[in-house]
């Protein structure tokens, strides 16, 4: 199915009270926060959200977890010196921490998207996060047994997108946008703007508009 | 013997200096970022941040800064001729897969057989924060750790077993410190260099004599 280009509001539809839903970003670089300013005005909640931090000062992801949208986050490091709103929801037991090491969420977030149901890794093995975990000797080296996170819906921070669909991001704001937007049910793009297709040199796509089902143009670039 | 113990420009120093040419490095968050200032163009080393970039450059001043273009510590940095973009998958395959040459991390607690001990510092109440040390520990060809000997109420970081929550088993290659360089391996430890103690009273005081 072709990308629709709708605004954020009509994108952020598809999010149901409990779903599961990824973004994108490595503290605010990446962070899709025009689409995350809509989810919080949809006022859904019971989320489930994967991303790498919780939530960086007031606003995108910590914005959305202190107007308590969300039950539990799946992240690698929730702890920065601004996640002072997770800090008190997650000292006070108001939020579900489930916390995975960066490459494992990572490649737990690309096996989903590749149709792999799980897979071996050596990160973690001896270690409190591999506690209940099943742990194998692959080829003399202890692995632990992880399973792909489905994703309902993945909202992505990219840069250009042209009228297919086709996305391309800019420097470390890349992150985590390709693998969630590939392990999705429902992808959204949020660039700062769509130029016609043939634009993009062929080469230099990183998400094929195949792994995209929105895009929302935003004119916001969180860069320069 | 040198008469005093190092500072931590003075161990980033030595760390610089003991990476081969042409080698593909990651630099920890704290203490490991200071190996940076000792890397220079000519040294041909290639900086890997796990957020997803191969030839980073110094910290961006001023104009430079842009705030896409950040470290694993989340500090805005450059980037130099020949650098490259990745998405996460990619960066931790590099690491997981052995690509990463050699990995500078800081640590609370080493183990006498290599254990790392470096992302919680064990109290209950301290919100559990990982990112990719696991990862890097487990993954990076060779380990570097660096770090004060001694913490603060002059305990030895280097111990027998760790008390604090693991990172990773028997990753750590080798123990950058103030007072001493200690390498590691499957044979036990060897002090190759001391600062402002001596070889017997350093092994006394981790408890090794």
């Amino acid at each position: 199915m072709a990308a629709s280009f709708i605004s954020a509001a009509e994108a952020i539809s598809q999010v149901t009270d409990g779903s599961t839903v990824a973004l994108s970003g490595f503290g605010l670089a990446g962070q899709p926060l025009h689409l995350i300013d809509a989810l919080c005005d949809s006022g859904v909640s019971n989320l489930t959200i994967i991303a790498n931090n919780a939530g960086n000062g007031e606003t995108g992801l910590a914005r959305l977890l202190g107007n308590k949208q969300v039950a539990k986050i799946l992240c690698s490091f929730p702890r920065q010196q601004d996640s002072q709103i997770f800090d008190e929801l997650y000292r006070s037991g108001k939020i579900e921490l489930e916390l995975v090491p960066q490459g494992t969420l990572a490649e737990r977030i690309r096996a989903q998207g590749a149709g792999i149901g799980a897979f071996y890794t050596p990160t973690g093995v001896g270690t409190q996060l591999a506690i209940g975990k099943e742990v194998r000797t692959i080829n003399g080296v202890d692995q632990v047994l992880e399973f792909a996170t489905e994703v309902d819906v993945a909202l992505v921070h990219g840069h250009i997108a042209d009228q297919q669909g086709n996305v391309v991001y800019r420097k470390t704001a890349r992150n985590f946008g390709p693998i969630m937007a590939s392990a999705a049910r429902y992808s959204v793009i949020e660039v700062s703007r769509v130029v016609p297709t043939g634009d993009l040199d062929p080469e230099s796509i990183v998400t094929p508009s195949i792994f995209v089902n929105a895009v929302v143009e935003c004119g916001v670039n969180h860069g320069k | 013997m040198a008469s005093e113990p190092l500072t931590k420009s003075e161990i980033a120093k030595l760390v610089a200096n003991d990476i081969p040419s042409g080698s593909y490095v990651n630099l920890g968050i704290g203490l490991p970022t200071l190996v940076s200032n000792f890397i220079t163009p000519d040294s041909d080393i290639i900086l890997h941040t796990e957020n997803g970039m191969l030839g980073m450059g110094p910290e961006a001043l001023g104009d430079e800064i842009d705030l896409e273009l950040i470290n694993a510590g989340k500090i805005p940095v450059t980037e130099l001729l020949g650098a490259s973009y990745f998405h996460q998958a990619d960066s931790f395959a590099m690491i997981r897969g052995g690509h990463i040459d050699i990995c500078v991390l800081g640590a609370f607690q080493v183990s006498l057989a290599g254990d790392l001990a470096n992302w919680h510092a064990g109290d209950p109440n301290d919100i559990p924060s990982v990112g990719g040390a696991m990862d890097l520990a487990s993954g990076a060809a060779k380990m570097f750790v660096m770090m004060t000997l001694f913490d603060k109420s002059g305990k030895s970081k280097l111990i027998k077993e760790c008390t604090a929550p693991l990172t990773a088993v028997k990753c750590v290659n080798r123990i950058y410190s103030d007072m001493a360089i200690i390498e590691i391996s499957a044979g036990g430890i060897e002090v190759l260099e001391v600062f402002g103690i001596s070889e017997g009273e350093l092994l006394d005081r981790i408890g090794m004599n």
